[in-house]
């Protein structure tokens, strides 16, 4: 490590508690995450000189409420009208800056950071990229290469997602306990779109993508230090560890996707999937599930495998069917069926989805199951109706590229022996 | 004499190194490792889990479970273990045995991420 690359890893850590209890003194996100910023400049000429501080977010906050404080002084003079409101909970803040961090406070601040972001009128993709902006702090160019668009549409859509929550009424008082646990749900299914965003990109970007795994998987972390008893935000950290465990298998040199199966299982990053393990039996003694401590037992089961045949497609069946109960929908059903076709045949697994033909006619992996299914019952021109469909309905290159290589299976499977060649 | 060294840093701020930083201190440290290895001085060395990953029995009476690592600072550290467990649940049953043994304070239960026995005559 570089000397000054201890100072950036000190900065990002401190970030999302600093910008959050500024934002608790100054009730303005553009307030709070310039005086974070000025804190910063503050910290990169300051800290090499007198070595680091010994709580580096105290430090930030401090001096970032100082500077701002005194901006507003400034800015207040030149307006004439004093705007009182702005700093109300500055004594408050004085009596808790000297006796250091309040530590009961700061985890209701990056709370409160982070559930800004989720804002209902949010569409999905800003709730991501406002989060990564504020919370975790990544440049706007570094958010705009993940999300693969240009810097200036980025910037637009951080700016408009802005406005949109300033207008909007934030509590700042202390959360009591349903709301504090709706304000978890929430951010929790944000931190989910995050790590979705990276892991559903395609082989040819899921290197440029993957950053967004690894802040996914930061942010659950630190949720779950400051909520240590939420069994469900265990299972959230447990199934984005195990699914990014198997990142570096996922897909082949050309960026064609490898299914779980057919993975080199010594890629997975084994210390993802232990710490993903012990957060599941965590977890567990619990005995209160829900959907991420289900589909994180799920991805357990095939992290335990050490080859594909030892998976225990039993259980992985049983847990889809919890998983269904809770959280009725067509796609967790066509996972199910996955799992039955293993335990009960492809037949059985056929009859489970042909149900859902409807509700998800439009949906790429029903028709690539659906064509697996029919292809191990060897009705291959049904099978290759619904290649030809689901390589419509394909989202990336990469999945097109896979459903094409069961076709050629089937075109050379279909065609008699010695015109292999001809075309 | 053995000498345990116990390592204590900022968890968020390890945790915010990236792949390729991780990487390099992990380098350094090995160069040193070897070398008293090589001698014949290095005991086990292990990088924990991350504290999230961490279970705490207070030692009470009943033995009391938490979530999370040991955070009290009025006690301290005074030694360890290494188990092989099957899981989070076989190791509080191995932590009360020694609880009941030695009841008062607690025991933090961490997985070790990496392991490495060493060989040194004590």
């Amino acid at each position: 490590m570089t000397d000054t690359a201890w100072i950036d890893a000190a900065l990002t850590s401190a970030r999302p508690q600093a910008v959050g209890a500024l934002l608790r003194y100054f009730r303005n996100l553009d307030t709070a995450e310039e005086a974070f910023q000025n804190a910063c400049l503050r910290a990169l000429k300051s800290w090499p000189q007198n070595g680091p501080p010994r709580d580096p977010a105290a430090w930030l906050i401090m001096v970032g409420r100082n500077v701002a404080i005194d901006d507003l002084r400034r800015s207040k003079k030149q307006e004439a009208l004093p705007e009182d409101e702005a700093i109300s909970d500055l004594d408050d803040a004085e009596e808790q800056l000297a006796e250091r961090l309040d530590g009961s406070h700061y985890r209701d601040d990056i709370l409160r950071l982070l559930f800004i972001c989720c804002h209902p009128d949010l569409p999905a993709t800003q709730q991501i990229a406002l989060a990564l902006r504020i919370v975790s702090g990544l440049t706007v160019k570094q958010i705009a290469r993940a999300f693969l668009v240009s810097e200036a549409a980025m910037e637009q859509r951080i700016t408009r997602a802005k406005a949109r929550v300033a207008d909007a009424d934030v509590p700042f008082e202390t959360p009591g306990a349903v709301e504090r646990s709706e304000r978890l749900t929430s951010v929790a299914a944000m931190i989910y779109l995050i790590f979705n965003e990276g892991y559903s990109a395609s082989g040819d970007t899921a290197e440029i993508r993957s950053p967004l795994c690894e802040e996914a998987i930061r942010l659950a972390r630190l949720l779950l230090r400051l909520f240590q008893s939420e069994p469900e935000i265990m299972g959230l950290t447990a199934l984005l560890l195990l699914q990014h465990a198997r990142a570096a298998a996922r897909f082949d040199a050309d960026g064609a996707v490898i299914l779980l199966d057919d993975q080199d299982r010594s890629l997975w990053n084994k210390s993802l999937i232990a710490e993903g393990l012990a957060l599941i039996d965590k977890a567990m003694r619990h005995r209160r599930s829900g959907p991420y401590q289900v589909q994180a037992a799920i991805a357990a089961l095939h992290a335990r495998a050490e080859k594909p045949e030892d998976t225990d497609w039993t259980q992985i069946d049983l847990l889809y069917g919890a998983l269904e109960i809770m959280q009725p929908s067509p796609v967790v059903t066509l996972n199910r069926a996955v799992a039955v076709s293993k335990v009960k045949g492809p037949e059985a697994a056929l009859d489970m989805i042909e149900p859902l033909a409807q509700r998800l006619s439009n949906y790429f992996h029903y028709f690539g199951v659906r064509g697996a299914f029919l292809m191990q019952l060897g009705r291959n021109d049904e099978a290759r109706t619904a290649f030809d469909r689901a390589i419509a309905l394909a989202n990336t290159s990469a999945e097109a590229a896979h459903i094409r290589m069961h076709l050629d299976r089937l075109q050379r499977d279909s065609q008699p022996r010695g015109k292999k060649a001809g075309k | 004499m053995l000498y345990a060294i116990l390592c204590y840093h900022d968890e968020d701020h390890v945790g915010s190194w990236t792949k390729e930083q991780d990487a390099a201190v992990m380098t350094k440290l090995t160069v040193v490792q070897e070398k008293l290895a090589k001698q014949g001085r290095l005991g086990p060395v292990a990088r924990l889990l991350p504290t999230t990953a961490a279970t705490t029995l207070r030692k009470d009476d009943p033995p009391l479970v938490l979530d999370g690592p040991y955070a009290e600072t009025k006690e301290q550290l005074l030694g360890f273990y290494v188990v092989d467990c099957k899981n989070l649940d076989e190791a509080l049953e191995v932590a009360r045995d020694l609880g009941a043994a030695n009841p008062g304070g607690a025991y933090e239960i961490r997985p070790v991420g990496v392991f490495r026995p060493g060989d040194v005559q004590s």
